[in-house]
């Protein structure tokens, strides 16, 4: 496989949320929910996502896979710029882009039997039919470690990891090479996470898949991305491979993320210095001038608020957007 | 290797199934389906199901009732006019002398078409108008909700009475103001629903899948509103029948000789103190339907109210 080939390309993306005017509220607020994110993702890689609630890495999946319009940039997938493809340009790249999502409750839709949620897809592009179909429904539910008898039952019949394997083997059915995982894991409990996880990593080897995979979970990000991307308020703040990342953290605010992953041996655990940050996200419908993390930064100096950081390659593969780590951390 | 008793239970106390047993348990442990879980906990509420089957015996009795009846509605017996209850006229005769049961029968035929005509009317134009609505959103769903608005703010009798000016009284007017009238509850219910199941994941699922709205709308939008729906047509049923009945009364409905429960109610009114029977049985027939529609209709809001299940 080819690591080198750019399967998507991101380019200062930007997605805002405008209210619409009421009757009384003549005045639009606007919601900057994405706010210039650039970013490439490998063919056969995973890139994580990660940030607090709020800053928008949602957001980006769901742009990227045209849920959302895009209120600015580009986005090109495989060569092709499928920024503003309409829905009937779009269609025949759905088999090929799939989405797996945060809530197995409601990812499902209860009135329809696994079998039926599994067979939708092939439905829809017309895969298969009759008994064909109903092969490949018992071949996606094996695949993803379930019983081809669970095809005749209702989702409200199986537990929340199980119904996210459902989630994954609709995903599969089109045979994607591009998935965006969005928080696949956080509805989920810690023992069942690392079943899903695994499943997506056999998926990936096996089949060659490219993901996207958005989360708030330090640890299991590092376990499944070739490299990790850090959100802010809308900004991607920092982009480095997962080692580097978690090894030589440059953005204060990836560094206050690390520091706060809890370690089980608790000698370590009190010798450990936690970054506790102060105050709260700042509203993005009025976030602050420049450096959107200045106003919790505890390096922040006067320059943070004058012009907003660009997205650096400090080192090789290592881009970071802090005039603090610009300088390399000296004065 | 030598047992060690668990929780202090010393490890003979426990002995292995029986074969056999655990197929049993196996079998009787079967998951419910959102219909089986309705259809038992309807069936818990006893005046919900005394609705049903109060409304399955109408239906029969609306059917095939006047086939085994030995008269016809316009059949008149000029010597037994305004009769009591008695064996030969079960409800008595009016003072036209024509068999009061057979007539209220042919009543409930009027009544249950003018309640199935609603019910195909919310069905069709409501849901489907309503879905439009909710999944359009924005400025279409703006503009066919104020339409809704204007329909809801002229009054039925209008309708009617416009109706009768341009082609006269009967069946086919009442049918016709009917369905102009009763969609736009269901419209209301359903663009409800729609508007905020399609933010829910599993629409987006089916966006990503590449399914046009049409699908969305038909396989997953609307199959999941099934419970208001049913619900919204329940209660509008009982107020169609009564509008009928409540515009034949004042002349606005069929025409004689048909026989409406409304019509029969309005026909007793110059007898009334002579003959208070002619009154009482079309009103007891409009009052025990109404009371089976409305029994049934809260009995199935309940039954299909997911948050309500125990």
């Amino acid at each position: 496989m080819n690591r080198e080939e750019i399967l998507v390309e991101v380019s200062h993306l930007k997605k805002y949320f405008a209210s619409r005017p009421g009757f009384f509220r003549k005045r639009q607020t606007v919601v900057k929910a994405v706010d210039d994110v650039s970013f490439q993702i490998h063919r056969g890689e995973t890139l994580g996502l990660v940030g607090e609630s709020g800053c928008g890495k949602t957001t980006v999946g769901r742009t990227i896979i045209r849920l959302y319009p895009a209120t600015a940039g580009k986005i090109v997938y495989a060569g092709l710029d499928i920024t503003n493809f309409t829905e009937k340009q779009m269609f025949p790249l759905r088999k090929k882009i799939q989405m797996i999502f945060q809530d197995p409750y409601a990812s499902l839709n209860a009135r329809m039997t696994v079998g039926d949620i599994i067979g939708e897809p092939l439905d829809i592009h017309g895969i298969a039919a009759g008994r064909q179909r109903k092969e490949m429904i018992m071949e996606l539910l094996n695949k993803v470690g379930l019983s081809p008898e669970h095809a005749s039952r209702y989702p409200h019949e199986f537990s929340g990891g199980q119904r996210q394997r459902i989630g994954i083997a609709r995903a599969m059915a089109v045979e994607p090479e591009f998935i965006i995982c969005d928080e696949p894991l956080s509805a989920l409990d810690v023992s069942i996470q690392a079943q899903v996880v695994n499943l997506l990593e056999d998926l990936q080897s096996k089949l060659g898949l490219t993901y996207l995979f958005i989360a708030h979970d330090l640890s299991m990000v590092k376990h499944i991305s070739n490299r990790i991307g850090v959100m802010y308020l809308g900004k991607l703040v920092e982009l480095a491979s997962s080692n580097d990342l978690y090894q030589n953290p440059l953005h204060p605010y990836t560094r206050a993320l690390l520091s706060a992953i809890p370690v089980p041996d608790p000698d370590t655990a009190d010798q450990k210095q936690r970054i506790i940050l102060e105050g709260d996200v700042p509203s993005p419908i009025n976030p602050p001038e420049g450096c959107r993390f200045r106003t919790r930064c505890r390096h922040a100096r006067t320059g943070c608020g004058e012009s907003t950081p660009e997205m650096k390659e400090v080192e090789p593969g290592h881009f970071v957007a802090c005039y603090l780590a610009h300088d390399g951390y000296s004065g | 290797m030598e047992k060690l008793p668990v929780f202090g239970i010393s490890p003979d106390k426990f002995k292995p199934l029986p074969a056999g047993i655990k197929e049993t348990i196996k079998s009787t442990r079967q998951g419910e389906t959102y219909w089986q879980d309705a259809r038992r906990r309807l069936k818990q509420n006893k005046l919900a199901m005394l609705g049903l089957y109060t409304i399955i015996f109408i239906i029969l009795l609306a059917i095939f009732g006047p086939v085994f009846s030995p008269y016809s509605y316009s059949d008149q017996f000029l010597d037994k006019q305004g009769l009591g209850p008695c064996k030969e006229f079960w409800f008595g005769t009016d003072t036209l002398g024509r068999d009061l049961f057979v007539r209220v029968l042919y009543g409930a035929r009027i009544s249950l078409a003018v309640g199935f005509v609603a019910s195909l009317i919310n069905l069709t134009v409501g849901v489907i108008y309503g879905g439009i609505a909710g999944l359009a959103g924005g400025k279409v769903d703006n503009i066919m909700m104020r339409i809704v608005d204007i329909f809801y703010s002229i009054p039925l009798i209008l309708y009617v009475i416009l109706l009768m000016v341009l082609i006269g009284p009967g069946l086919k007017s009442i049918f016709i103001a009917l369905g102009l009238v009763y969609w736009m509850d269901m419209a209301r219910i359903v663009r409800a629903q729609v508007l905020s199941l399609k933010e829910q994941e599993f629409v987006m699922a089916a966006r990503v899948l590449g399914a046009d709205s049409k699908r969305i709308l038909f396989r997953h939008l609307i199959p999941n509103c099934i419970g208001p729906i049913i619900i919204t047509i329940s209660m509008n049923i009982p107020m169609a029948i009564f509008t009928e009945a409540f515009l034949s009364f004042l002349g606005l409905g069929v025409a004689v000789p048909m026989a409406s429960w409304g019509v029969l109610a309005s026909d007793a009114l110059p007898a009334i103190r002579s003959y208070p029977h002619i009154l009482f049985f079309p009103a007891m027939a409009i009052s025990i339907t109404m009371l089976a529609f409305n029994f049934l209709g809260d009995g199935l809001r309940d039954a299909l109210d997911p948050r309500l299940r125990k």
